[in-house]
C-alpha cells in the first residue's frame, strides 16, 4: 500500500493531502505519525489533485511529515457473537482488557437502508414495567422511541430500568442490549455499568465507551458501530436488540464541529443542513425484517439544551423517531420519579401494539381518556393560581384532582416496580373512576360497563 | 489541441467526489440528463455545468467510487413508465419497484441495481375502443386494460401528433407489444414514458366546484378542499401529520391516489404497506391498495432520490388525471424534499436564501403546487389532481421559509396543534386558525348535495368557536362561573362541537369515515340542543341544570355507532322532553 507524504494542511479534524491516486469517496485512512502511532480516518472529500480526510481522533502529533495511506476500502466493523458481554472503546476496540474480537464477519458501518418493502410492521408489544411508557406511550419491537429529557435529569435512571425490566410478555426469545456512550463522564459510564452488573446483564450486552474526554470526532462513528453490531446481533443471529444511545446532543455537537471545520453553510443554530438527514442515518436503522427472527429497538437519550423541546436537535429526532418520551424538570423538583411528562410524550407506534390481541381491548380509549382528562386538569391549575379553588365548579374541581391523582399514582412509581399491563390498566380505570361517568366520553359504553370499577364491582357482584 | 472540444463525447470521466453530488469532465451532456455514474453505473442527473466541469447530483450512495472512473450520458431526462401495472406498485424516488429490488438485492437497499418501473413481461387483456380509419389525436384513449377494479385507460402519448387507425389488436399484450398502428407510420404501445420535471398537457385549467370528500368531519364540514385543488396541512411533530395524510389516502373520494413518503419513516410506509391492502374502499368494497400508488424514499435513503420523488409522484397522478380520473396526491413531507434541494445546493456551494435553502425553493414549491388543477384534458373529458402537502416547519414555527412559501400558493390551510395533540384532540387541526378558500366556490354544491342549510349551520358553527375563544380568555381570569348565564351555555355548546363533531377518532373502524349526511345530522343535533339549551335559560332555567341535561351526554356516542339514525332520534327526543320539565319546573 502506497504511502504519501503530501499533506498540505490540517484544519481542526481536517487533513488535506496532495496529489494522490485515485482514492474513492469514503475510504477508511490511516495516518502514520513518527513514532510509528497510527490515527484512523475517512475520505470526504475527493478529487484529482486534493482528498479531505476527516480523523476520527485528535489531530495532535499529525505534521506534514506524517504518512497517509488510503486503505481502499470503506470503514468495516468486525462483528461476531463473542462481542456480547465485551466493552469497547468509541472506536470499536476493546478496552476491558480483554482479547481481541475474532470476526466471524466484517461489515460496513454506514449500513444501507433498509427497503421498505422488506420491513414487518412492528406490533410486538414490550412491557417496560413503566406505566406512563406501558399505558399511555407504549413502546413496540422494532421502533425507535428517544428519552428527551434535560441535564440534570434522572434520564440515566429511566433508560436502566427500561433496559432491565423490558419483555415481551410470554416470549422467551434470545434478546440483547448494546450501549452506546457518546461524550458521557466517566461517573455516569460507572453508573450504567454497575448496574449491569448488578442485574447481570452485562453478559447479554455490548457496551461501546466513548467518554467525555474522548475525541469528539470518534462520537460520529460510535453509534454508527453500535447499530452495526445491533443489526449482526439481530438480523444474523436472530436476537431481539435494544440499542440505547447516550447522549445524542453530544453526537450532533461533534456533526457541527466537523461542519464547521469544513466551512459549511450552516443551518439552523450552526448545525449543519444536512443533520437531518444524518440522523436519519442512525435513527432508521431500527426495525424488523419480514421472514428474520430478530429485531432491533432503539432507545435515543438526548439533552435538550436549555430543556427546549424546538432546539433544533430534539426537533430533528423528534421527526425522525416513532415518537418521544419527555423527562420533565417540574415533575422531579415534585420528587416524583420516573417523572415522565405525558403532554408532550407520544409513541407513535403504539396503535399497533395494544388493543385486544396484545394488551386489552380498552388500552387505547382508557389512555385517551387520561390524557384529556390530565390535560384539563393541568390547565385548571393556573386558572386555579388565580382565582383560587373556589371559583371552579364542581366539574372542574373533579378534573383537577384527577390531574393530581395521575401524577401521584399512575406516573409515580418505583426504580425497581414493574408494573405488568393488567396493573397499569386497572389503575388506570381506579383514577378514571374518580370522573363523572357521563364524564368520560372517549370510552363507549361496552368498555365502560366492563371495566370501571363501579360497574365491574356491580357485575361481580351479581356473577 | 483543445481538450475541451476534441473529447467531448458520451463518456468522460469523474474528477471529484463529495457526498451525493460529483463533479465529470469532458463529457457532453445538457440540464437534468441522465447519466451513469462510475463503473457500477450508478444513476445521477445533471445538475450544473459550468465550462468543461458538468456537476451531477446522484440518486445512490457514492461511497468507494473514485476519481477517473468513467461517467455516460444517456441523452436522456429523468422520466417515468407510464402505464398498466401502476396501480399497488411501490416505487422509491426515482420509481424503481421496491418489491422488485427485494428479490434483486435484498432486505437492504444496496447501490447499481436498475429496475424498470413496469413490468415488461406481464401480459394484459388489452381492449380496443377505437376501429379503423378512427383519427386520434393527442391524449386521445384508443383502448382499456381492466388493471385492478380500476380501468387503465390506454392513450396517444400527449407529445405524438396522432393520426388515422391503419390497424388495431385485441387480446393479451405486454406493455412492449405494439397494439395500435397510425397511417402515419407510428407504432403506439401500452406504454408512454414522460419526463418527471415537466408538466403533462392539459387542454385548460378550470376553477374547481366540487369537494373533495375526505370522511373527516373537520376537513369536510369546516374547511373542505375542492377536487383538484391545493392544500397544506403543517405542524409540529407529533401533531398528527401523517395521521391525517393517510386518513386522507385512505378515505378521500377519489378515484386513485398517489401517496409520496418523502423523507418519512420506514415503518410507517410499512404500516401503510400492510394497511392498505386490508382496508376497504367505502365505495367500491374492494382493497384500498387497488387504487393507490405509493412512492417511498425514506430518510435514509438517498438524498437526490428524495428530491425526485415528489417530481415522480405527481408525473404519475398526472397520467391517471389524463385518463378522465379524480387523483389526490399526498406528500409527505414537502419540508424533506425541501431540505434535500437545500442539501444539494450547499453541496454545489450555491449563495443560500433564507435559513441556508436555495433562493428558488419558493419557485420550485409553487411550480409544483401548480401542476394540481382540474382540467380539462387533450381529449375534452375532465381529470384533476388535488395535492395536499405536509409541512413539517422545525420547532413549530410557521414563520419558517418552507411554510411560509407554501401558505402564499395552496388555498386550504390545515392548521395543526401540538397543544390539541397533548389533550389527545385528535384531528389536531386548529380551528381558529385553520382556513379555506373554496368555501364561495363550493357553496353551491353543499346547497344542493347536502342541505340548503349546510352552509348557515357551518357558520354558525364556526361563530360559536369564535365567541367561544374570545369567552376563554375571560374564564382564564375569572373562572367559568362568573360568566352571564347565556355565555355559560356558549361555552358547553362549543364544547360540544369540539368534542362531539370536532374530534374524531381515527382507529375506531366506524368512526374513522363519517359521511356528510351524518355530519350534517350530528351538527343538527347539536344545533338543536343549542336551541332548547337557550330557550330554557331566557325562561330561567340555571346553566348548571342545561349543562347536567343526561339526553346529551349521549351524544358522543352516535360516532361509534353505524347505524346512529334510531340512537339520535331517541336522544333528541329525550332531550326534548328533559328540557320541557325543566321549563316547566322553572
Amino acid at each position: 500500500m502506497k504511502e504519501y507524504r503530501t499533506i498540505t494542511q490540517i484544519a481542526g479534524p481536517l487533513v488535506f493531502v496532495e496529489k494522490t491516486e485515485p482514492v474513492g469517496y469514503g475510504e477508511l485512512v490511516n495516518i502514520i505519525l513518527f513514532d510509528g502511532s497510527v490515527k484512523r480516518g475517512q475520505v470526504l472529500d475527493t478529487s484529482d489533485d486534493l482528498v479531505v480526510v476527516q480523523v476520527f481522533e485528535t489531530t495532535a502529533g499529525i505534521g506534514r511529515d506524517s504518512g497517509v495511506r488510503f486503505t481502499g476500502e470503506t470503514i468495516k466493523m468486525p462483528v461476531g457473537r463473542e462481542m456480547l458481554g465485551r466493552i469497547l472503546s468509541g472506536g470499536g476496540k476493546p478496552i476491558d482488557g480483554g482479547p481481541e474480537i475474532v470476526p466471524e464477519k466484517r461489515l460496513d458501518i454506514t449500513g444501507a437502508a433498509i427497503n421498505p418493502y422488506a420491513r414487518a410492521s412492528p406490533n410486538e408489544f414490550i412491557q417496560t414495567g413503566i406505566s406512563t411508557i406501558d399505558g399511555t406511550n407504549t413502546l413496540v419491537r422494532g421502533q425507535k422511541l428517544p428519552i428527551f429529557s434535560g441535564a440534570g435529569l434522572p434520564h440515566n435512571n429511566v433508560a436502566l430500568q427500561i433496559a432491565r425490566q423490558a419483555k415481551v410478555p410470554g416470549s422467551t426469545e434470545e434478546f440483547a442490549v448494546v450501549f452506546a456512550a457518546m461524550g458521557i463522564t466517566k461517573e455516569e459510564a460507572n453508573y450504567f455499568m454497575q448496574d449491569f452488573e448488578r442485574t447481570g446483564a452485562l453478559e447479554r450486552a455490548v457496551v461501546f465507551l466513548n467518554l467525555a474526554d474522548d475525541p469528539a470526532v470518534e462520537r460520529i462513528i460510535t453509534p454508527r458501530l453500535a447499530l452495526t453490531t445491533a443489526e449482526y446481533l439481530a438480523f444474523e443471529l436472530g436476537m431481539h436488540v435494544l440499542v440505547i444511545l447516550t447522549d445524542m446532543t453530544n453526537y450532533c455537537e461533534a456533526l457541527r464541529q466537523i461542519g464547521a471545520a469544513r466551512e459549511e453553510v450552516p443551518g439552523r443554530r450552526g448545525y449543519p443542513g444536512y443533520m437531518y438527514t444524518d440522523l436519519a442515518s442512525i435513527y432508521e436503522r431500527a426495525g424488523i425484517i419480514k421472514g428474520k427472527k430478530g429485531s432491533v429497538t432503539q432507545i435515543p437519550i438526548l439533552t435538550m439544551p436549555g430543556d427546549d423541546i424546538t432546539h433544533p436537535i430534539p426537533d430533528l429526532t423528534g421527526y425522525i423517531t416513532e415518537g418521544q418520551i419527555v423527562v420533565n424538570r417540574d415533575l422531579h423538583r415534585k420528587g416524583i420519579y420516573p417523572p415522565i411528562n405525558v403532554l408532550p410524550s407520544l409513541s407513535r407506534l403504539m396503535n399497533l401494539g395494544i388493543g385486544k390481541e396484545h394488551t386489552r381491548e380498552d388500552h387505547k380509549k382508557v389512555s385517551d381518556q387520561m390524557y384529556a382528562g390530565y390535560a384539563e386538569g393541568n390547565d385548571l391549575r393556573g386558572l386555579v393560581a388565580i382565582v383560587g379553588k373556589d371559583a371552579l365548579s364542581e366539574r372542574d374541581r373533579t378534573f383537577l384532582e384527577f390531574a393530581d391523582l395521575f401524577e401521584n399514582r399512575f406516573v409515580r412509581q418505583g426504580y425497581d416496580e414493574d408494573r405488568s399491563i393488567v396493573d397499569t390498566l386497572d389503575l388506570g380505570w381506579d383514577l378514571l373512576a374518580t370522573l363523572p361517568v357521563e364524564q368520560l366520553v372517549r370510552i363507549d359504553r361496552d368498555l365502560i360497563n366492563k371495566y370501571h370499577p363501579k360497574f365491574r364491582q356491580a357485575g361481580k357482584a351479581q356473577g | 489541441m483543445n481538450e475541451k472540444t476534441a473529447k467531448s463525447g458520451e463518456k468522460g470521466v469523474l474528477k471529484r467526489i463529495a457526498g451525493p453530488v460529483v463533479t465529470a469532465v469532458n463529457i457532453n451532456a445538457h440540464m437534468y440528463d441522465v447519466v451513469k455514474v462510475g463503473h457500477e453505473e450508478l444513476m445521477g442527473e445533471v445538475i450544473k455545468i459550468q465550462g468543461n466541469n458538468t456537476i451531477i447530483q446522484v440518486y445512490e450512495d457514492t461511497s468507494g467510487i473514485r476519481p477517473g472512473e468513467p461517467v455516460s450520458n444517456t441523452g436522456l431526462s429523468l422520466a417515468v413508465e407510464l402505464g398498466p401495472g401502476l396501480l399497488t406498485s411501490i416505487y422509491d424516488g426515482i420509481q424503481r419497484p421496491l418489491s422488485v429490488l427485494v428479490d434483486k438485492m435484498g432486505d437492504f437497499i444496496e447501490r447499481g441495481v436498475s429496475a424498470p418501473g413496469l413490468d415488461h413481461a406481464k401480459k394484459w387483456e388489452f381492449k380496443p375502443l377505437v376501429k379503423e380509419g378512427d383519427r386520434l389525436g393527442p391524449g386521445s384513449i384508443f383502448g382499456e386494460v381492466q388493471e385492478t377494479n380500476i380501468v387503465h385507460k390506454i392513450m396517444v402519448p400527449p407529445n405524438m401528433k396522432g393520426g388515422i387507425v391503419k390497424s388495431i389488436k385485441s387480446g393479451s399484450f405486454t406493455i412492449e407489444d405494439i397494439v395500435c398502428v397510425l397511417d402515419n407510420g407510428d407504432q403506439l404501445t401500452m406504454m408512454q414514458k414522460w419526463p418527471v420535471r415537466v408538466p403533462r398537457p392539459s387542454k385548460e385549467k378550470v376553477n374547481p366546484t366540487i369537494p373533495l370528500i375526505t370522511g373527516q368531519r373537520i376537513l369536510d364540514g369546516l374547511f373542505p378542499i375542492a377536487k383538484g385543488g391545493t392544500a397544506a396541512i403543517p405542524g409540529p411533530f407529533g401533531s398528527g401529520k401523517t395521521v391525517t395524510q393517510q386518513q386522507l389516502a385512505k378515505w378521500s373520494d377519489a378515484e386513485i391516489v398517489v401517496y409520496i413518503g418523502c423523507g418519512e419513516r420506514g415503518n410507517e410506509m410499512t404500516e401503510v404497506l400492510t394497511e392498505f391492502p386490508e382496508l376497504e374502499d367505502p365505495k367500491t368494497g374492494k382493497p384500498l391498495m387497488e387504487r393507490t400508488v405509493l412512492i417511498a424514499n425514506t430518510s435514509n435513503m438517498p438524498v437526490a432520490a428524495r428530491e425526485a420523488s415528489v417530481y415522480t409522484g405527481i408525473t404519475i397522478a398526472e397520467y391517471f388525471r389524463d385518463m378522465g380520473y379524480d387523483v389526490s396526491l399526498m406528500a409527505d413531507s414537502t419540508s424533506r424534499w425541501a431540505e434535500a434541494m437545500r442539501e444539494i445546493s450547499s453541496r454545489l456551494e450555491e449563495m443560500p436564501g433564507e435559513e441556508g435553502y436555495p433562493a428558488y425553493l419558493a419557485a420550485r414549491l409553487s411550480e409544483f403546487y401548480e401542476r394540481a388543477g382540474l382540467i380539462k384534458t387533450l381529449n375534452g373529458d375532465s381529470g384533476s389532481v388535488s395535492v395536499i402537502g405536509a409541512v413539517s416547519p422545525p420547532g413549530g414555527d410557521f414563520s419558517e421559509p418552507v411554510t411560509q412559501n407554501t401558505l402564499r400558493i395552496v388555498k386550504v390551510f390545515w392548521a395543526l396543534d401540538a397543544k390539541l395533540s397533548q389533550r389527545r384532540h385528535f384531528p389536531a387541526i386548529n380551528w381558529l386558525n385553520s382556513y379555506s378558500l373554496y368555501l364561495d366556490t363550493l357553496h353551491d354544491w353543499y346547497d344542493k348535495e347536502v342541505s340548503p342549510e349546510w352552509n348557515l349551520i357551518r357558520s354558525w358553527a364556526m361563530e360559536i368557536l369564535q365567541k367561544e375563544a374570545e369567552l376563554q380568555e375571560i374564564v382564564q381570569l375569572v373562572g367559568s362561573d362568573a360568566l352571564p348565564e347565556a355565555e355559560q351555555i356558549t361555552i358547553e355548546v362549543a364544547r360540544m362541537i369540539r368534542e362531539i363533531f370536532l374530534q374524531q377518532n381515527a382507529y375506531d373502524p366506524v368512526d374513522t369515515f363519517c359521511d356528510m349526511t351524518k355530519q350534517y345530522d350530528m351538527m343538527k343535533a347539536i344545533r338543536a340542543y343549542s336551541d332548547l339549551a337557550y330557550a330554557a335559560q331566557a325562561v330561567g332555567v340555571t346553566p348548571t341544570q342545561i349543562i347536567a341535561v343526561k339526553a346529551k351526554g349521549e351524544m358522543p356516542q352516535i360516532k361509534f355507532i353505524k347505524d346512529y339514525k334510531p340512537a339520535l332520534e331517541k336522544i333528541q327526543k329525550d332531550m326534548e322532553a328533559e328540557f320541557n320539565a325543566l321549563r316547566s319546573s322553572a
